[in-house]
């Protein structure tokens, strides 16, 4: 009797991991530094007075965010956003979880779900500013109630969605609540999930920066504003680069979370293509 | 006959729907001794899942009564394991093969000595001990099975309940299959209800075979295989009586088919 019927697929070695890296490099900067030429040379060409050119954009990045700014207005934002997206994603799984589990409360609450997902969270803003003040909190509640939909609804569906013979594969062998919890249910939704936060990420960001847009005396939204209506039009478009910059960061962090957290799901999907 | 293990007495299942209810099991006895091995075989659809779902407590049935080691099945009980025919919806694509076989152990309390050592050791019966730290989806149809047996043998059940593990696998990794259930009855002792619509597999493996009919399900024989214990694929597949026994069984399921085989008033 043979035991060892066939071989492992293991994933293939990457050779010319380096050249590979350098490659996918020059692929991301390439685009971005053909646009930049163009707005450069077309810029000195044209001289618009909205549209500065890269260089002078980029002297304003350097004398507007470098420097105090950056203590009083960039990190607090970002601290404020950090906040957001960790209150946003762990309420949103916990939530969501009890919700997909329990078939009463889901049919009860789904109907009610899509009214306040259609509201716009910055129509709330002066009501919130009214009941907790013109302050982080308030900034923190505007975040929170526009970030954590995705992720919300997303948990509902993926923890609805778990396996039948997965789940009787738990009760035949008398797993406790909490191993079903950790060992199947988070990790069965986990691809969910992961869609979710990746869509929570880039509303917590619109929203951080429309927070700060009103009742506010600080912060990237705000400054943003006040160079607009002050006519600092490098000044302004520094803060919009810079926003982009911390999208751009956000992806990758995301990035390198999801790699790790859905391993065995992108492992599945390539043996699949295999 | 061993001592009683596991008792199904007038079990009766029936499926209540909008459309209206379904008799899907009308009638079931049978016992299963300990250290037994036994086959249960019947056309397709005559209920042979929902007979097992019941056992393993994972359906109640309408009436009738299940007693596992003297106990009434209410729930899953903590002293049996099932095999599911899914393999791939059965074992958790984010845990490795080690993994898999450790999760239901989490919770008995052992020490991490023996249960490392059960969890080899099942590894090792099932000839998977060089793929621990693969995960179930690097591995073959064949191999992700053996990973589920695996994980039913370190948890050392009472009993171990395999529902059509072998149908969605290939020819030869069947065979190589079979022999492993084989050997683990015979090596380990262990208690084993297989279900399966395969006639040969039913005879090959049973040292009984319990022919059910078609539903709503009753038995409709118990038929003991009077095979030699040790058995081998070649030799005794080849065996006259192995031939007669297959053909008996195969008659035996063609009349449940057609419904001729009358149910016994008691």
């Amino acid at each position: 009797m043979t035991l060892y019927t066939s071989t492992i697929v293991t994933p293939r070695p990457r050779p010319r991991a380096w050249a590979k890296f350098g490659e996918s490099v020059a692929y991301a900067l390439g685009l971005p530094i053909i646009l930049l030429t163009i707005w450069g040379v077309w810029s000195s060409v044209s001289a618009a007075p909205y549209f500065p050119s890269p260089v002078v954009i980029f002297e304003a990045f350097i004398d507007t965010w470098v420097g105090p700014s950056f203590f009083e207005d960039v990190l607090p934002s970002l601290g404020r956003l950090a906040i957001g997206i960790v209150l946003a994603v762990v309420l949103g799984i916990a939530a969501g979880t009890v919700i997909g589990l329990v078939r009463w409360l889901r049919e009860l609450l789904e109907p009610i779900f899509e009214f306040f997902r259609a509201v716009p969270p910055p129509v709330l803003i002066p009501i919130v500013a009214v009941l907790v003040g013109a302050n982080d909190l308030m900034k923190l509640v505007v975040i929170v109630t526009g970030a954590i939909w995705p992720v919300l609804l997303n948990t509902i569906e993926g923890v609805r969605a778990t396996d039948s013979v997965m789940t009787e594969t738990a009760r035949s062998f008398a797993l406790t609540p909490s191993e079903r919890l950790r060992f199947l249910v988070l990790p069965a939704a986990s691809p969910r999930i992961m869609t979710g936060v990746r869509q929570c990420l880039s509303i917590a960001l619109i929203l951080m920066v429309i927070s700060e847009m009103f009742f506010s005396s600080s912060g990237l939204g705000y400054q943003i504003v006040y160079f607009q209506r002050n006519y600092l039009i490098a000044e302004m478009w520094s803060g919009i680069v810079l926003l982009g910059l911390i999208g751009v960061l956000l992806a990758v962090i995301f990035g390198f979370v999801e790699r790790r957290v859905l391993r065995w799901y992108h492992g599945i999907k390539e043996v699949e293509r295999a | 006959m061993p001592e009683a293990l596991l008792k199904v007495q007038n079990l009766k299942k029936v499926y209540e729907s909008s459309t209206g209810s379904v008799e899907a099991i009308g009638d079931i006895s049978f016992t299963m001794g300990r250290g037994e091995l036994v086959c249960i075989v019947g056309p397709s659809g005559c209920g042979k899942t929902t007979l097992l779902k019941c056992i393993a407590g994972l359906l109640r049935p309408t009436s009738g009564v299940i007693e596992l080691d003297g106990k009434k099945v209410a729930g899953p009980p903590p002293n049996m394991a099932l095999v599911f025919q899914e393999y791939g919806r059965s074992l958790y694509p984010w845990l490795t093969v080690r993994g898999n076989v450790e999760l239901p152990l989490k919770h008995k309390k052992l020490t991490r000595d023996e249960r490392d050592r059960l969890i080899d050791d099942a590894l090792v019966a099932v000839g998977l001990d060089h793929a621990a730290k693969s995960y179930p989806w690097q591995l073959s149809g064949g191999m992700q099975q053996r990973v589920a047996i695996a994980r039913a043998v370190a948890y050392q059940p009472e009993v171990l309940i395999m529902d059509e593990p072998f149908a969605a696998v290939d020819a030869q990794t069947r065979a190589d299959l079979e022999d492993l259930v084989r050997a683990l009855h015979r090596d380990r002792g262990m208690s084993i209800l297989f279900v399966t619509h395969d006639i040969d597999e039913s005879v090959y493996l049973g040292e009984r075979v319990v022919v059910l009919s078609k539903s709503p399900t009753w038995v409709q024989e118990d038929l003991a295989i009077d095979l030699a214990p040790e058995r081998d694929q070649i030799t005794t597949r080849a065996l006259p009586r192995f031939t007669e026994l297959r053909t008996h069984v195969y008659e035996q399921i063609q009349r449940a088919k057609r419904g001729e085989a009358v149910r016994p008033t008691s």
